[in-house]
């Protein structure tokens, strides 16, 4: 991120390269709260956790209350009695195990597929995947505690785990991933109970606040990976469309779960639109929101505009 | 993998050429080995673990374990729609695979209710929607597994399990047999026929004992033999033939025991070869036989 073209106006001293010049714990979007109010400045957050505990509470209301609204968890469920949705990842392994799945798992997977293609396949990651709460966790405590290094294995290690997912199902012509997937396993747990579970959410949060910075769901995590193919077309997309404004403050890499999809947008490299159109990108909004030059915004994959 | 397609021109732009494949190579190598041992380890676990204790029932209609590891999603339809809390979904460390729903008989067992609602609620097809008749079903089958501390092999009457057999007379039948112990009473023993038990575990939820129950449902493959299909069975080819297939057979006659049917070679006090006719024979002083003479 050696990002050094001329900024466009006197660099935030709590901002992370302000913070960088200064020595101190940096406390990006701190100037963001000052320009727009706290509550401009959350607003992709606080909607995006809406979404997640919101999903969550759908699940939660039956067992707890008995309200069915959605029976099931992530992994296969049905609404209101009709409406039924399921993994697309969990039918890609099915096939790949050698199990052709009932009507009621293909149409209800065909649903989410569609609805993944068609908006953000990452936008499972960051508002729907109940492990977003972890890691976000861990990294927002690492930002605090002022954390820095750490040894995360590369990019790309989770397409080559998505595709030994699948020759692992195959080969063992069952879902093999599912025996230890932390995605469906913590999602399940909340719902139906944990077991020795915590361990491995558990162990997710102090591998990500640790070892590795965003280690699960930015490197490893085979679930996101599938959703990040899936999002390459999706017309919901973030957009750096007054990067003219940008004064180089850094607080977006700082704050974005996969900050390598910022710098072609924002500045310009390898292309020329602003538009973030790497499948790695989870539409999350949180760089919209900790930018105090309100550079960012959401916006559709059709918009090239620049203002 | 597919990923790299976007992100090696900028790595090729800043990067001589050679340099950018030889960290490309390195890196490749590095993480492709890395997941590979994350997948086997997981892999490794599944095998190990996809062995179902004996105990864990799985829900009626449940394909055979392998299919069954292949078809089901664990999302815990099955359980949601169980009228009777039966159904739970394996939690790490349980012992059966992670997600996937089972019971255990002794806790709660199988109601064996006509919808089947269970299976009605799979989206996958773990559970075969083709068990359309409850009684079918194969969760298991009721061995009586301690013949020692089971009340009935003590000559006693509780035959409770028999009681709440669904399929009772089928599924469990009391077999009466000699007592040789009172040598004058009769033990009704609790038999099971594999032909007609579904496994739904009642019999080992009601049994009287304290802790561990007499009568446990096992999965059928720990809790049945192989049929010897080579022995042919004698009485099934005389039936089948109508005849005896070697033919009639020379019946000789038991010296004593003339006028009795043939094979009948049960006596009573007095019958049988005379006393005298063996030389040297003396009767036991205390009398045995159907007759003991025992008195409580």
């Amino acid at each position: 991120m050696s990002a050094q073209t001329p900024a466009a106006g006197k660099v935030p001293p709590t901002s992370i390269r302000g913070a960088a010049q200064r020595g101190v714990i940096a406390r990006p979007g701190r100037e963001a709260i000052e320009s727009k109010g706290w509550l401009r400045a959350h607003k992709w957050l606080l909607l995006r956790r809406l979404s997640q505990f919101g999903i969550l509470a759908l699940f939660l209301v039956g067992p707890w209350f008995g309200a069915w609204l959605v029976k099931g968890n992530l992994s296969s469920s049905l609404t209101l009695g009709v409406l039924p949705l399921t993994d697309p990842f969990l039918i890609a392994q099915q096939l790949a195990a050698g199990h052709m799945p009932f009507r009621e798992a293909l149409i209800g997977g065909g649903i989410v597929l569609a609805f993944y293609l068609l908006f953000g396949g990452r936008l499972f990651c960051s508002w729907v995947c109940p492990v977003n709460l972890v890691t976000d966790a861990a990294a927002w405590l690492r930002r605090r505690l002022g954390l820095k290094g750490g040894k995360a294995p590369a990019g790309n290690t989770r397409y080559w785990l998505l595709g030994f997912v699948l020759i692992a199902a195959a080969a063992s012509g069952s879902l093999a991933w599912e025996w230890v997937n932390p995605v469906s396993m913590f999602h399940r747990g909340l719902i139906f109970g944990f077991g020795l579970a915590w361990g491995i959410v558990g162990g997710i949060f102090f591998y990500d606040l640790l070892i590795a910075p965003r280690g699960w769901c930015g490197h490893l995590c085979p679930q996101g990976a599938f959703y990040g193919l899936l999002g390459r077309t999706a017309v919901m997309r973030v957009s750096a469309a007054r990067r003219a404004a940008c004064n180089d403050c850094m607080d977006c890499f700082a704050v974005c779960p996969e900050p390598q999809v910022i710098r072609p947008a924002l500045k310009g490299v390898g292309q020329d639109h602003p538009l973030i159109l790497d499948g790695d990108c989870t539409t999350c909004g949180r760089c919209v929101d900790v930018c105090g030059k309100d550079v960012f915004r959401i916006t559709t994959r059709f918009n090239r505009s620049e203002s | 993998m597919s990923d790299k397609d976007t992100r090696s021109p900028a790595r090729a732009a800043t990067t001589a050429a050679p340099v950018s494949r030889r960290r490309f190579l390195k890196d490749a190598a590095g993480v492709a080995g890395g997941a590979g041992l994350l997948a086997l380890g997981a892999g490794l676990y599944a095998r190990q673990a996809s062995a179902l204790p004996a105990t864990a029932i799985r829900p009626p209609g449940a394909l055979a374990e392998p299919d069954f590891l292949a078809a089901c999603v664990r999302c815990g339809l099955c359980v949601r729609d169980c009228p009777y809390d039966t159904l739970k979904l394996a939690e790490l460390g349980d012992g059966v695979a992670t997600g996937t729903p089972y019971f255990e008989a002794r806790k709660i067992p199988c109601e064996m209710c006509d919808d089947i609602p269970c299976v009605a609620a799979c989206p996958t097809g773990a559970l075969d929607r083709g068990l359309t008749d409850i009684g079918k079903a194969k969760m298991g089958l009721a061995v009586l597994i301690d013949q020692e501390n089971c009340l009935n092999f003590l000559g006693l009457r509780c035959d409770v399990c028999y009681r709440v057999c669904p399929v009772i007379d089928k599924a469990i039948t009391l077999e009466r047999i000699h007592n040789p112990r009172s040598d004058r009473h009769a033990m009704l023993l609790p038999t099971v026929h594999s032909e007609y038990c579904t496994g739904c575990g009642k019999c080992e939820k009601s049994c009287v004992l304290p802790g561990e129950s007499a009568i446990k449902v096992l999965p059928i493959k720990l809790a049945q033999g192989s049929k010897a299909e080579h022995y042919r069975r004698g009485w099934e080819e005389k039936k089948a033939a109508g005849e005896s297939l070697i033919g009639e057979q020379v019946e000789l006659p038991v010296r004593g025991l003339e006028g009795k049917a043939y094979g009948d070679t049960r006596v009573r006090p007095g019958e049988g070869p005379a006393a005298d006719a063996v030389p040297d024979y003396k009767p036991s002083a205390r009398p045995g036989g159907v007759d003991s003479g025992w008195k409580p």
